[in-house]
C-alpha cells in the first residue's frame, strides 16, 4: 500500500496541512455571514435550492407510499363511516358557510359606508406539506409548491386552527414557510376580548408564544384568544393566533409578559392554507389627479407601502 | 491498480447520508438522528484518502446546509473541521481495534457537536434541544457495523472488477 509511508509531520508538512483547512474555514465563515446578515445569502440559496429538490423529494418518498398504501388497504367499512361524518360535517359547516357569507356580505357593506381604508381581498390556496424534517434549531417547514403555482414571498399560512406562519422562501416548485414559534418570527396580534394591540413573539418552542412589553394597566388575562390585528397587511386581520397561558410581571418589574400557546396545529399537519393579501383597486383606481395634487397621492401611495413594508418578520436586531 | 472504489459506492453512500438527514421521524427522535454524512466521511477519508478531502467534505457539508435548510456553511464548517481531524490521525485511527477506533469517532462527533453549539451561539440562533447530545452516542454505536458493512462493499467489488 502507498499510503504506510506517513512519517512524524514536520513543520512544513503542517503549514501544507493547515492552508487549506484555513482557506475552507474562511469560505464557509464567509458564506455563514452573508446568510445570516446579507441579502445574497437568501438568493443563492433560493437559486441552489433547486439542486436539492430531488433530495427532498426522494426523502419523502417513504412517507408518500406509506400514506398511499393505507389509504388503499383501508377497509370499506371503515371508508363508509368516514364518509357518513364527512357529509355529516358538509352539511354542518356548509350551513355556518351560509351564515358567514351573510355576516361577510354585511360586514362589506358597513366598511362601504365607513369608506373603509383597508379593502384587502383575500386569496386563498391549498398547498401540502412536504414531509421533510429540516433543521429542528429552526422552526421551518416545506411546502409542495413555488413560484410555478402562485406561491409568492410573503404570504400568509394558516390551518383549521390559526395562523401558521409565513412563507419566506420560494423555489420554482418548492417553498420554504416560516413558522409561528421561530425565533425570528413575529406576528401583530390583537387580544379579541379587550381589542388590546400587542405583538407575539416566536422562541424556537413549537408549544410557546411570548408577548413582551405589555403595560401593566393592560386588559389581557390567562385564557384570553389572541387573533391577527391586520396591522402591517402581511397577515388577514381576524385568524386566530394563540391562547394566553400566563401574564406575569417580566425582569423590570416595570411591564408585563405573557406567555401564549398557539392554536394552530404547528408540529404535523399534511395540507395548510397559504392566504395573500390582495389590495383591492390598487391598479383600476381614478384616473392620475393633475399635478398640483399630485403630492398628495403619493402620500398615500408611500403611507401604504410603509404599513406594508412593517412587515411581521423584524429584524433581529430591532428584537433585542 | 484497482485500488479504489467505483465513485458510484462513494458517492452514492454520500448521497444516502444526505437522504437520512431529511429523512421524516417522529418528533422527538429527530434531534437524536446520527449524523450519518459524517459517518460516511470519516470512513472514505480513512479508506481512500487520495480521493476524498477536504473538498469533499466542504462540499458534501455545502450541498447537506442547501438540503438541511441550515445556515449555509455551518455543515460545510463543521465537516471540514471533522476532515482535517480524521486526516491528522488517520494512520492511528486506521490500526486502532474496532471499538477504540468507534471511540474515535464519537469523540470526533462530540466535537462536531460541541462545533456546531458555537456556531449557533455566535449567529444568535438559540442553542439546539438536549437531545442532540444523544446523536454521538448513537454515531459510536452506529460505527462498527457500518464500517463492516461498507468494508464488505468495497471488498466485494473489487473482487468483481479486479
Amino acid at each position: 500500500m502507498a499510503y504506510t509511508g506517513n512519517p512524524a509531520p514536520r513543520l512544513s508538512d503542517s503549514a501544507a496541512g493547515t492552508l487549506p483547512l484555513l482557506a475552507y474555514l474562511a469560505i464557509a465563515l464567509v458564506l455563514m455571514v452573508a446568510d445570516s446578515r446579507g441579502d445574497f445569502g437568501a438568493k443563492a440559496r433560493a437559486q441552489l435550492s433547486l439542486a436539492a429538490e430531488p433530495v427532498w423529494w426522494l426523502a419523502s418518498a417513504p412517507s408518500r407510499i406509506g400514506r398511499t398504501v393505507r389509504e388503499n388497504i383501508a377497509s370499506r367499512s371503515s371508508l363508509q363511516d368516514e364518509n357518513l361524518r364527512l357529509r355529516r360535517e358538509l352539511e354542518v359547516n356548509t350551513a355556518r358557510l351560509h351564515r358567514l357569507l351573510a355576516v361577510a356580505e354585511e360586514n362589506q357593506r358597513l366598511r362601504e359606508l365607513l369608506g373603509g381604508t383597508r379593502g384587502y381581498r383575500l386569496q386563498a390556496r391549498l398547498v401540502g406539506i412536504l414531509d421533510v424534517d429540516l433543521d429542528p434549531s429552526r422552526q421551518r417547514i416545506l411546502l409542495d409548491a413555488g413560484r410555478d403555482s402562485g406561491v409568492e414571498v410573503g404570504q400568509a399560512m394558516i390551518d383549521a386552527g390559526g395562523v401558521l406562519g409565513q412563507v419566506i422562501e420560494v423555489g420554482p416548485r418548492s417553498a420554504t414557510a416560516l413558522l409561528l414559534t421561530d425565533p425570528d418570527h413575529a406576528v401583530p396580534v390583537q387580544v379579541a376580548r379587550s381589542g388590546l394591540r400587542l405583538i407575539a413573539f416566536g422562541t424556537g418552542r413549537a408549544d410557546r408564544l411570548l408577548l413582551p412589553n405589555i403595560p401593566q394597566s393592560a386588559d389581557i388575562r390567562p385564557g384570553d384568544r389572541l387573533v391577527t390585528s391586520g396591522i402591517g397587511g402581511r397577515f388577514p386581520a381576524g385568524f386566530p393566533v394563540a391562547v394566553v397561558d400566563e401574564v406575569r410581571p417580566d425582569e423590570s418589574g416595570l411591564f408585563m409578559l405573557a406567555e401564549a400557546r398557539p392554536t394552530a396545529r404547528l408540529d404535523r399537519g399534511v395540507e395548510v392554507l397559504l392566504v395573500a393579501n390582495t389590495l383591492e383597486g390598487v391598479d383600476d383606481g381614478p384616473p392620475l389627479p393633475p399635478p398640483p395634487a399630485d403630492e398628495t397621492a403619493d402620500e398615500t401611495a408611500d403611507e401604504a407601502a410603509d404599513e406594508a413594508a412593517a412587515g411581521n418578520t423584524l429584524p433581529p436586531e430591532a428584537r433585542r | 491498480m484497482n485500488r479504489g472504489v467505483s465513485a458510484w459506492v462513494l458517492y452514492g453512500s454520500l448521497f444516502f447520508g444526505l437522504l437520512v438527514m431529511v429523512l421524516p421521524l417522529p418528533a422527538g427522535i429527530d434531534v437524536a438522528r446520527p449524523y450519518l454524512l459524517a459517518l460516511l466521511l470519516v470512513y472514505w477519508l480513512l479508506e481512500c484518502p487520495h480521493r476524498v478531502g477536504l473538498g469533499t467534505a466542504f462540499l458534501a457539508g455545502l450541498v447537506a446546509d442547501l438540503a438541511s435548510g441550515t445556515l449555509l456553511g455551518e455543515q460545510a464548517m463543521r465537516l471540514v473541521i471533522l476532515a482535517f481531524l480524521v486526516q491528522r490521525f488517520r494512520a492511528r485511527l486506521r490500526f486502532f481495534p474496532l471499538w477504540q477506533q468507534a471511540a474515535a469517532v464519537g469523540a470526533l462527533l462530540l466535537n462536531d457537536r460541541l462545533v456546531a453549539l458555537v456556531i449557533h451561539a455566535v449567529a444568535g440562533i438559540g442553542l439546539p434541544h438536549w437531545g442532540t447530545w444523544v446523536s454521538p452516542l448513537l454515531g459510536f454505536a452506529l460505527w462498527p457495523w457500518l464500517f463492516l458493512l461498507l468494508d464488505e462493499l468495497r471488498l466485494r467489488q473489487r473482487e468483481r472488477t479486479g
